[in-house]
């Protein structure tokens, strides 16, 4: 049982977090919603927004957001101690 | 203490650094740096020292990264690096330059794709657009070359801090004489041979690589899509001065740092033979007469089955002297030479694409 209002944890790829040094792959944030927590996380390490929202804003081409395991957006809501995936896309060459 | 020459390398895996000995002979590989990001362009800030990198990388987008241990450690920024939530997304950076202005008022300017133009007065920790470019009347014409929309040459006056020159694909060279407001096309003289309708359009030319002279402000170069050009009044009108060169089509260019009369390039077939060396054999072509004649060397470059190009950035100089000249190549090659273009010498091997090279001297 999670108890209302415990923060998401979101979990960040390795190639990311390499972008800012000290950053952490787990942390713990707040938001009820995909965009609420970005910010939230860019509030934690500077400059993390930029790396995932494109302008729009959106979600850039090649990065994956999963709530729950489920393929979000930034509108997607996101529960109280709800587990937040951030992946790149398997692109590139 | 001795001068040693660092070469910086942008790659599509990376940026990497060969540092050289004092013979400009020796040369060790650092890297891949910048997290393996597609690096465009490295500079140097003039005063600080800092190296300037532009990129992007694919899933995380554009920045400028920098570092002030030479490339030991880097950070990276792309604050205010938008054309806004309404505007086209930015892709990647092409150029960074540093301005010549005085001490501690040094402006960066990063071009990009889509084409336009960024400043920061601040290092680059943070970025604001130069709007007076983009609001360009002649921006809703302009057409992307097979690279793309791209802003890809920054040439900034060595005293004048309000003028700026940039070149871009394929839409050709502007000059602002206000720091950045008011923007004026410079490519009179300037053949655009895929128009045929009107070859020497107001704008619409494909500038490959704008560099200027050593002697003060008014005298540049370029390789261009169609042709070898001189100036000596800031680009108000441009000669052609590709007599003499295996082909007029080519990317790279670099200026003499001290005497105004001299430029490298190297001449590539054409876009439709596979913008290689001609007869695949390798050589870099120079002038000292400000390009009224040609010279030409491959005295240590491949003479045979040298199926290899060269890309717009990927060609620099040092400032010793003799001045050290440096090209890599769409194959993973950098060559040198140490005695300003005569002879060369394989410096490094096996690195990805070489998609810019830059070179500063170190202490």
């Amino acid at each position: 049982m999670v108890a209302a209002g415990a923060p998401a944890i979101v979990h960040l790829p390795r190639s990311l977090i390499a972008l800012f040094p000290g950053a952490q792959r787990r942390l713990e944030v707040a938001g009820s919603t995909v965009a609420e927590v970005i910010d939230d996380l860019d509030r934690q390490v500077p400059g993390m927004r930029n790396r995932l929202l494109d302008a729009g804003p959106e979600i850039r081409a090649h990065i994956n957001v999963y709530v729950a395991a489920e393929r979000a957006g930034l509108d997607t809501s996101v529960p109280a101690g709800a587990d937040v995936h951030i992946i790149p896309a398997v692109s590139g060459g | 203490m001795t001068d040693r020459v660092a070469l910086l390398i942008g790659t599509p895996k990376g940026a990497f650094i060969l540092d050289g000995d004092a013979s400009r002979r020796d040369w060790s590989v650092r890297g891949p740096l910048c997290e393996g990001w597609p690096i465009h362009d490295i500079s140097v800030h003039p005063e600080s020292g800092a190296l300037l990198a532009g990129g992007g990388s694919p899933w995380y987008g554009p920045a400028v990264w920098r570092s002030d241990d030479l490339g030991r450690s880097w950070t990276h920024s792309s604050e205010g690096l938008t054309y806004g939530d309404d505007g086209p997304k930015l892709k990647t950076v092409w150029n960074v330059t540093a301005s010549n202005g005085t001490a501690g008022s040094r402006t960066i300017y990063a071009g990009v794709e889509p084409a336009g133009l960024f400043r920061s007065e601040d290092g680059g920790a943070t970025w604001a657009h130069v709007e007076g470019l983009t609001n360009h009347p002649t921006r809703p014409e302009w057409q992307p070359g097979n690279g793309g929309l791209i802003l890809h040459s920054i040439v900034p006056h060595p005293d004048d801090r309000n003028r700026v020159w940039v070149g871009i694909s394929a839409v050709g060279a502007f000059e602002t004489r206000d720091g950045g407001a008011i923007w004026e096309t410079r490519n009179k003289g300037v053949r655009a041979e895929f128009n045929p309708e009107n070859r020497y359009p107001e704008f619409g030319q494909c500038v490959h690589k704008l560099v200027m002279a050593a002697d003060g402000g008014e005298h540049l170069y370029q390789q261009n899509h169609c042709g070898v050009y001189r100036s000596t009044d800031g680009g108000r009108q441009w000669e052609e001065i590709s007599a003499g060169l295996p082909s007029d089509f080519g990317f790279p260019m670099a200026a003499h740092p001290r005497d105004p009369g001299t430029v490298w390039t190297i001449p590539l077939t054409q876009p439709e033979e596979g913008r290689l060396m001609p007869d695949a054999k390798a050589a870099v072509w120079r002038t000292h007469d400000g390009g009224d004649s040609w010279i030409r060397s491959g005295d240590g470059l491949p003479q045979h089955d040298a199926y290899v190009g060269v890309l717009r950035e990927a060609m620099a100089v040092d400032r010793l002297d003799p001045v050290g000249v440096y090209f890599g190549t769409s194959t993973g090659q950098v060559y040198g030479s140490a005695d300003e273009g005569r002879t060369w010498s394989l410096v490094a091997d096996n690195l990805p694409p070489v998609w810019s090279v830059e070179a500063t001297v170190v202490r």
